[in-house]
């Protein structure tokens, strides 16, 4: 591989460019789903090729091609060249990466079992044994499983000395029931919903979270759901799942702290953020046991790595301390971009640019951005409240262009009455402005109930890039927060 | 200058992987692109990025199990692995007595959507586009967001029964959102020739608003009487086509047209149908199994006709016939429309502004999403541009709000449609919609933001 990387970071260089990097990445993927007892799809995919990322005159240029051959080679990283000259007409400032990184390294993500070696037939087995415990139960009408597994090699080279192999491997895994009655559907997910949880981690993940095991549960309250009444409408104390509280640290906390939004670089698609650079060490962002981290090292979280696509080691940092607003998720140019405004910021990036395959550009994205956990049991936790719902499980998200208005729904809710869980509820939503709502948070679960959840589905960037991240969280107490807009 | 590889060049590697297949029926799919985008902020470029890439995806099937498999790479031992991938998950598959078999060969129109000048475009070419939007918003002291991209793209889909499709079709899409210290603007616009893309008229249409919108002020949630312009108004379509035009939401009683077609479900003013032909959209006259696409009536006059199949739901149900709407199959979702159009009505913008007492105007809607697919419930943010009408006139920037809004229950409301139509070119995918602006009574906005 040395002698295609050499090529295409020396051809850079001649054509003009002062910096270049190369990624060749070649994804394997296979997807299983079962619907209704029938093995619906049964997929194998795999993209191979490179991407050539220049700074001549002061400008990106980014090229990729899917043939890893010299003179493919030759023209890609002349193109790059090329695009980031025609880029540079409206610079306003040259690209500052700062300090150089120098990084000779491989990395591996840990697992038991390589997914690629268990067979096909036990895989479609474990998702059938699931849909027949789910189709056990009267009044179900779709039961959905699906498994997804994961494997990309790529190596990184720069000009700066870098070379850098990883192999990252994924395993995913999920199902759904859905209930359904004139002009009603409900729906039961597990571990989480909007297609699978999916971890850095082996084959193992399939005993762990036991699908064939929860299924028929998950049918039973389907089912429920559709005699169960409306959740109430009001101002209430909510708590929170571990999936349903990842995705809210996702939206409310993970997006608004990357740095290029709050730079501006995705206003035109995402948004922006309303974490903009006066409020960094300066700002309350939650009440003082909210600590958030952004982390790509705890072992299985979906957003675990090695190093960026930057060749930035990959590190924990904290986001928000005590409640305090205290860190960004940086890249190497953002990253000093930052220390212009605030000389006290750290120097180097701290390892979030991430691309989604060989052909997109590396952007600043979520690692596993976490709400670390607190010190109550769950029992606890619904014991110390008088009065409130238990929301479980997403089912529709939205949030406006800073990350401020979000409105949440999940697919489960129980009403907690005097230290108790009661009556269930449908069509639960909840909706607040997110300082706010972290303002409220009073109570989170320990690390005995903590978890990260993987979210394979976070979309950003022009063209779009899909990034896989991740979010530890733990059953978390919110008060005052407005529940319920629906009719 | 990158290019497509062309219809013979798709061919031979579609018929090189039928001649290795060894199922009783095979389909592959072979696409290529040439993708180019120019994308910046803070009224420089800051992305500059250009893509090739041909895959391949072969279907085989073994009496009823399918198998799929594929890759990019694309020489004879490359092809000849996905091919065996496809046939040894094929024959380790469960039957599917469900699946009829691949559709037979069916006479395709095709339709012109290659412009050249779009597939010739420079980095340069969109540089200089660019920077008529940067230009504007740099002389109102404003700063300008978003992208500029030209796409080729050429798609093969060939069976073993004799489905031989070819389509070529070229886009060009620019946006821009121009932002000053608390207000916005929102400019775009899309075709499949860049000579119809007039970045100075998107730049001017966002410098505008972002220039109207400084001080916004609150506004109480509650109902009020909207005009959506055509970006709002496709959000809206796209979502219902996504949530309840398929056969198999339908049938799996998903849809908000489950056991209502041939029942009023909207206003008489609104008729949606689907036309993969029609050259105002970003055409496409097959679908992934290569079936001609029909022109499928999804909603006439209020009237609730579709909804627009695929093979397998056509199979499903007793004389129903594949409209041409499959996405890549197999899939556990079912067929959807991508190429959605609304009718138009006989009102301007102007004079649904002039006919408003108090309204709120909405330039686009932001991360709409689905609360509950039956009930066609969405929420979502309005962005961009939003603004209070009284007395027939705008009088004040609004804080962005939060809509929880029923589409059925809006489309029911309806009381004045633009007599144009915009093509809306989506987000992800070079798909696009053409619809009206619109002017809706009772419209619920439930939540306002901070900014």
């Amino acid at each position: 591989m040395r002698e295609f990387t050499d090529r295409a970071l020396d051809v850079a260089k001649s054509a003009g460019a002062s910096y270049a990097d190369i990624r060749i990445v070649r994804q394997e993927n296979q997807t299983i789903g079962v619907k209704n007892g029938i093995v619906a799809t049964l997929e194998l995919g795999g993209t191979y090729g490179f991407g050539v990322r220049v700074i001549a005159d002061g400008a990106w240029g980014f090229a990729s091609s899917n043939r890893l051959e010299k003179a493919e080679i030759d023209r890609v990283a002349k193109l790059a060249v090329a695009i980031a000259k025609a880029s540079a007409i409206s610079k306003a400032e040259d690209v500052d990466l700062g300090p150089p990184e120098v990084h000779v390294d491989t990395y591996k993500t840990p697992v038991e079992i390589n997914p690629f070696d268990v067979s096909l037939e036990d895989k479609v087995d474990y998702l059938l044994a699931a849909d027949k415990e789910a189709r056990a139960v009267e009044g179900i009408a779709i039961a959905e499983g699906s498994l997804g597994f994961l494997r990309e090699a790529k190596t990184f080279a720069s000009s700066e000395g870098s070379y850098i192999d990883q192999e990252l491997i994924e395993t995913g895994l999920g199902f759904v029931a859905r209930a359904v009655s004139e002009g009603e559907m409900q729906q039961r997910s597990y571990p989480n919903s909007f297609g699978r949880h999916q971890a850095k981690v082996g084959y193992e993940f399939l005993a762990q979270w036991d699908l064939p095991g929860h299924a028929r549960q998950m049918a039973e309250e389907a089912v429920a759901l559709l005699s169960a009444p409306q959740c109430p409408s009001g101002v209430k104390t909510i708590i929170l799942d571990g999936p349903q509280l990842g995705l809210q640290i996702h939206e409310s906390c993970g997006h608004p702290v990357e740095l290029d939004r709050v730079f501006g670089t995705e206003a035109a698609f995402a948004g922006t953020s309303f974490l903009t650079p006066e409020k960094y060490n300066a700002f309350t962002y939650g009440s003082d046991i909210v600590n958030i981290v952004s982390d790509a090292v705890s072992p299985g979280g979906l957003g675990t790595y090695g190093y960026d696509d930057e060749g930035v080691p990959g590190q924990t940092t904290d986001i928000i301390k005590d409640g305090k607003f205290v860190g960004y998720l940086t890249s190497r140019e953002s990253a000093s971009q930052l220390r212009k405004i605030h000389p006290d910021a750290p120097a180097r990036s701290n390892g979030a640019m991430r691309a989604s395959g060989w052909h997109r550009l590396p952007i600043i994205r979520m690692n596993n951005v976490s709400l670390l956990p607190g010190d109550c049991s769950f029992d606890e936790l619904i014991a110390d409240t008088d009065d409130g719902i238990y929301m479980v499980t997403n089912k529709s998200w939205s949030i406006d262009d800073k990350r401020l208005n979000f409105q949440f729904g999940t697919e489960l809710a129980y009403e907690i009455k005097n230290g108790k869980l009661g009556q269930m509820y449908k069509n639960a939503t909840y909706t607040g402005m997110t300082p706010e709502f972290w303002a409220g948070c009073d109570a989170i679960c320990s690390a005995e109930h903590w978890h990260i959840w993987g979210t394979p589905n976070c979309g950003k960037g022009q063209p779009g890039q899909v990034a896989h991240t991740g979010h530890g969280a733990a059953p978390t107490r919110f008060r005052n927060v407005q529940v319920g807009v629906m009719e | 200058m990158l290019t497509v590889l062309g219809e013979t060049r798709l061919a031979e590697i579609a018929h090189k992987a039928l001649r290795a297949a060894e199922a009783d029926q095979t389909e592959v799919t072979v696409t290529s692109n040439a993708s180019h985008l120019t994308r910046f902020a803070t009224n420089t470029i800051h992305q500059n990025v250009s893509e090739t890439d041909v895959t391949i995806r072969v279907r085989s099937i073994m009496g009823t199990k399918t198998g799929v498999a594929s890759g990019n790479e694309l020489d004879d031992e490359g092809i000849g692995r996905i091919v065996s991938s496809a046939e040894t998950i094929a024959r380790f598959q469960q039957e599917n007595p469900e699946f009829k078999g691949l559709p037979e060969p069916k006479p395709i129109q095709g339709v012109d959507a290659v412009v050249q000048r779009t597939a010739d475009a420079t980095p340069m070419d969109r540089a200089e586009g660019v920077e008529k939007i940067l230009k504007l918003s740099r002389a109102a002291e404003l700063e300008a967001a978003g992208a500029f991209s030209t796409e080729d793209q050429e798609l093969y889909i060939a069976n073993s029964l004799g489905v031989g499709a070819y389509h070529r079709g070229t886009v060009a899409s620019a946006l821009t959102v121009v932002m000053g210290e608390d207000s916005s603007g929102y400019g775009a616009a899309a075709s499949i020739d860049i000579a119809d893309v007039d970045t100075e008229a998107v730049g001017r249409a966002a410098v505008d608003k972002a220039l109207r919108s400084k001080n916004p002020v609150k506004i109480e949630p509650g109902e009020y009487t909207v005009i959506l312009e055509e970006e709002a108004v496709a959000d809206m379509v796209f979502f219902l086509g996504y949530m309840g035009f398929g056969a198999l939401a339908v049938q799996e009683g998903r849809s908000f047209m489950s056991g209502k077609i041939g029942e009023k479900i909207t206003g008489e003013n609104v008729t949606i149908w689907d036309d993969g032909s029609d050259p105002r959209g970003i055409p496409l006259p097959f679908d992934f199994e290569g079936v001609p696409k029909q022109k499928v009536v999804l909603i006439e006059n209020g009237i609730a006709k579709g909804p627009v199949h695929d093979s397998f739901t056509a199979g499903r149900e007793e004389g129903a016939v594949s409209t041409g709407h499959a996405l890549s199959m197999p899939n556990t979702f079912g067929p959807i429309p991508i190429n959605l159009f609304m009718a138009a009505g006989d009102a301007s913008k102007e004079e649904m502004l002039a006919s408003t007492e108090r309204g709120i105007w909405v330039t686009r809607f932001h991360y709409t999403n689905i609360l509950h697919p039956v009930k066609s419930l969405l929420t979502g943010m309005t962005r961009d541009g939003t603004f209070l009408i009284e007395d027939g006139k705008i009088t004040k920037p609004l804080v962005n709000l939060r809509f929880t809004q029923s589409v059925l229950e809006a489309f029911a409301n309806i009381s004045m449609l633009g007599a144009s139509v915009k093509m809306v070119k989506d987000d992800w995918n070079s798909i696009g919609h053409c619809v009206p602006a619109a002017k809706i009574d009772g419209f619920h906005f439930t939540g306002t933001s901070g900014s």
